[in-house]
C-alpha cells in the first residue's frame, strides 16, 4: 500500500537531517495519547479520585493521634509512617489532598476563563480597548507569581477566599495573552470576516465563531495553569503563608513536618512526593496531547 | 526604525511598565481599611495616639499624595522606615542585597553552560532516543515543587552522606572549601527548575529554526547535523535563546523565596517572607519593587540582545 502523500506537515526531518515521510500508523498512535501521556492520565485520575473520596478510605481521622511515636517510619498499620505528634500520614495526605487539588482547579478554572474571556473580547474589540487591556495585564505579568502571592498575603491576610483570588490573579495574564494571540489569528479568517459580513454581533463571532476554533489549545493551557496553581499554593503554605492550620494541604503538611528531615522521616517526603507526582502528571498528559497544543509545555513559565 | 531607535522604545515601555507596577503594588498594600497605625499600637490604643502616628507617619493624607511622596522616597533611595525593627529599609536591604546577588549569580553560572548543552543537543537529535528521554526529565524537573527537591537533596548529601551541611550559612570571608559546601545544596535547588526550563525554551527555540527552509537547503547542500544546527541555525536562535534564559533566570526570583527560607540564607527574598509575617508594609514594598525591576530588567536585556544580534537591524 502506498502511504497518503499530503503536504509538509506529514514530513520530518530524522537525526540523520533526510526528509522522511512519517509512518502512518505511528502517526495515528500519536493521534491521542502516547504511552507516557496514558500514565499521566492514570496519575491525574487517581488524584482526582483521592481528592473526592479521601476523606472516606482514610484508615484514621484527620487530627487523630494514634501512632506512640512521632515520626515514626512505614510499617503496616501506618503506611507512610506518622507525623511530628503522632497522627496518620497517609490519612493527613488523603485530607490534605482535596484542598491542594479542590484549589487549584478553581483558581485554574477562574484564571482561564477570565484570561479566555478577556482575550477574545480584546480581539474582536478596537484597538484602543486591546491596546490598554494588554498594556495593563503586561504590567501584573511583571511581578512574579509568587512575590504578588506574599504582597497579597500580607495586606489581606491569608484565608482560602483569598488564596483562590490570589493565583487565580497570578495566572490570569498568561491565560489572556495566548487566548488573545490565537484570537486575534482566528480573527483573520475567511469565515469570520463572512460572519462578519453577514452583519453578526461581536458577541457571536466571539463565541460562535472564534472560541470553538482556540478551545482546544486554551484546555491545554488550562492544565499548565493549574500545575502552576498546585506549586504556588503549595509554596506558599510551605512557607506557612498559604492555607492556615488546622486545615492543611499538601504544603503545610512538608511545613508541619519539616523537623523531621534530620531523622530522614517519610512524613516530610511524602506529601511532597506526593504534590510531584499530581504536577508531573498533568505536565505528561498536556505534552502527549497532539500537534501544536503541546508545544505550550515548552514555553511556558511558572 | 534603527536598532537604537527601537532599543529607546523598549526601555520607555519598561519604564511606563514599572510605573504601572508600583502603583499595584502601592494600591494593594496601602488602600487598606486596617493602617499601619492601628497594627503599631495594638488594640489599647487611644484615639489620639492613633492620630498623632498616622499624622507622623503621614497616614492623614489623601493616597494619590501618598504615592507620589512614597515613589520619589523610592527614586531617590530612600524607601522609608521599616515599622518592624525602626531602622531605615535602606540598610536592611543594602544588608541582603548582595548575598541574594551572589546566590543568583553561582545559580546562573551554573545553570546556564548546562541547559544550553541539553537544550541545543536534544534540538540537534531531535526525535532520537536521547531527545525523547530528555524530553521526559526535563518536563518532570519542571513540575517538581522546589522543597521536594530541597528536601531530598538534604535527606541524600547531608543526613546520608554528611558531605554537606544542611543549612546554609555565609560567612563573610569564606575560603573556597567553605564556600563550596555552603552554596552546594541552595545553588543545587535552584539550578533543579530552572536548567529544565531552559534547556526545553532552548530546544523550542532552535528547532523553530530548523523546520526553516534555509536550514533544509543546507541539509540539502550535505552538511553534517551537527554543521546544520551549529553554524546555520544557532546564529539565528540567540535572540529566543536569550529571551529563554532570562525568563528562567527570572524564576530565580520567585524560587529564591523557597530556597532561602529552607536553608536559611540570609538573603533579600527570606528578608521579604520576614516583612510579610511581620505585615511590614515599607519593607514589604521596597522587597516587592526590586524583585519587579530585576524582572523587567532581565526582559529588557534579552529585548536588547535579540535585536543587537539581528544584522537587518544593525546594518542601518
Amino acid at each position: 500500500m502506498i502511504p497518503p502523500v499530503s503536504p509538509s506537515a506529514d514530513r520530518q526531518l530524522d537525526p540523520q537531517g533526510a526528509v522522511q515521510p512519517v509512518d502512518p500508523v505511528r502517526r495515528r498512535r500519536r493521534r491521542w495519547l502516547s504511552g507516557s501521556g496514558l500514565v499521566g492520565l492514570c496519575v491525574v485520575t487517581f488524584w482526582l479520585l483521592i481528592a473526592l473520596l479521601g476523606p472516606l478510605i482514610a484508615p484514621h481521622g484527620v487530627g487523630a493521634i494514634v501512632a506512640d511515636d512521632a515520626f515514626a517510619s512505614m510499617s503496616a498499620q501506618f503506611p507512610l509512617g506518622s507525623d511530628y505528634l503522632g497522627r496518620d500520614v497517609l490519612s493527613r495526605i488523603l485530607y490534605g489532598a482535596r484542598y491542594t487539588v479542590g484549589l487549584a482547579l478553581a483558581a485554574a478554572l477562574l484564571a482561564s476563563t477570565a484570561g479566555t474571556a478577556l482575550g477574545l473580547f480584546a480581539a474582536v474589540s478596537g484597538r484602543w480597548i486591546d491596546e490598554v487591556a494588554s498594556r495593563l495585564l503586561d504590567a501584573l505579568t511583571c511581578i512574579p507569581s509568587k512575590i504578588f502571592a506574599l504582597v497579597m498575603v500580607a495586606a489581606f491576610g491569608s484565608s482560602v477566599p483569598l488564596l483562590l483570588l490570589t493565583a487565580a490573579l497570578s495566572y490570569l495574564p498568561g491565560a489572556y495573552r495566548i487566548s488573545r494571540s490565537l484570537a486575534v489569528n482566528l480573527n483573520q479568517m475567511e469565515y469570520v470576516q463572512v460572519a462578519r459580513a453577514r452583519g453578526e454581533g461581536r458577541i457571536h463571532i466571539a463565541c460562535v465563531e472564534i472560541l470553538p476554533n482556540m478551545i482546544h489549545p486554551m484546555l491545554a493551557d488550562f492544565g499548565l495553569r493549574f500545575v502552576f496553581v498546585v506549586l504556588l499554593l503549595s509554596g506558599l503554605s510551605f512557607l506557612g503563608l498559604g492555607v492556615q492550620p488546622p486545615a492543611a494541604d499538601l504544603g503545610s503538611l512538608v511545613r508541619e513536618n519539616i523537623s523531621g528531615l534530620a531523622d530522614g522521616a517519610p512524613a516530610v517526603i511524602m506529601p511532597a512526593l506526593a504534590i510531584a507526582t499530581l504536577t508531573i502528571g498533568v505536565n505528561l498528559v498536556i505534552d502527549s496531547l497532539p500537534g501544536r497544543t503541546r508545544r505550550i509545555t515548552d514555553g511556558a513559565l511558572r | 526604525m534603527t536598532a537604537m531607535t527601537l532599543i529607546a522604545k523598549r526601555i520607555g515601555i519598561a519604564m511606563l511598565t514599572l510605573l504601572l507596577v508600583s502603583i499595584v503594588v502601592f494600591s494593594i498594600t496601602a488602600l487598606l481599611p486596617g493602617d499601619a497605625a492601628q497594627a503599631a499600637l495594638g488594640q489599647s490604643a487611644t484615639p489620639e495616639t492613633i492620630a498623632a502616628l498616622r499624622a507622623q507617619l503621614g497616614l492623614d493624607q489623601p493616597a494619590h499624595l501618598r504615592y507620589l511622596h512614597w515613589l520619589m522616597g523610592l527614586l531617590s533611595g530612600n524607601p522609608g522606615q521599616s515599622l518592624a525593627n525602626n531602622v531605615p529599609v535602606r540598610e536592611l536591604i543594602a544588608l541582603r542585597l548582595p548575598k541574594s546577588l551572589l546566590l543568583a549569580g553561582v545559580a546562573a553560572a551554573v545553570s546556564v553552560p548546562i541547559a544550553l548543552t541539553i537544550g541545543i543537543l536534544s534540538a540537534m537529535y531531535r526525535n532520537s532516543r536521547l531527545d525523547r528521554a530528555l524530553n521526559l526529565v526535563t518536563l518532570s524537573m519542571v513540575a517538581v515543587p522546589e522543597f521536594l527537591v530541597a528536601t531530598v537533596a538534604v535527606l541524600i548529601f547531608a543526613v546520608r552522606l554528611h558531605w554537606l551541611s544542611a543549612l546554609s550559612y555565609a560567612p563573610d570571608n569564606p575560603g573556597i572549601g567553605q564556600f563550596l559546601r555552603a552554596y552546594a545544596l541552595p545553588v543545587m535547588t535552584l539550578c533543579f527548575v530552572i536548567v529544565a526550563q531552559m534547556a526545553r525554551m532552548t530546544r523550542a527555540a532552535v528547532i523553530d529554526q530548523v523546520s526553516r527552509s534555509y536550514v533544509e537547503m543546507a541539509i540539502l547542500k550535505g552538511a553534517s547535523p551537527a554543521r546544520v544546527v551549529l553554524a546555520h541555525a544557532l546564529p539565528n536562535a540567540v535572540g529566543p535563546i536569550a529571551n529563554a534564559i532570562a525568563l528562567s533566570l527570572s524564576y530565580l526570583l520567585g524560587g529564591a523565596i523557597i530556597v532561602e527560607t529552607i536553608f536559611n540564607y540570609p538573603g533579600i527574598a527570606s528578608l521579604m517572607v520576614d516583612a510579610v509575617t511581620n505585615r511590614d508594609m515599607p519593607l514589604l514594598q521596597a522587597c516587592a519593587m526590586i524583585f519587579c525591576c530585576a524582572y523587567l530588567a532581565l526582559v529588557l536585556l534579552a529585548d536588547v540582545v535579540a535585536i543587537a544580534s539581528n544584522p537587518r537591524l544593525r546594518n542601518q
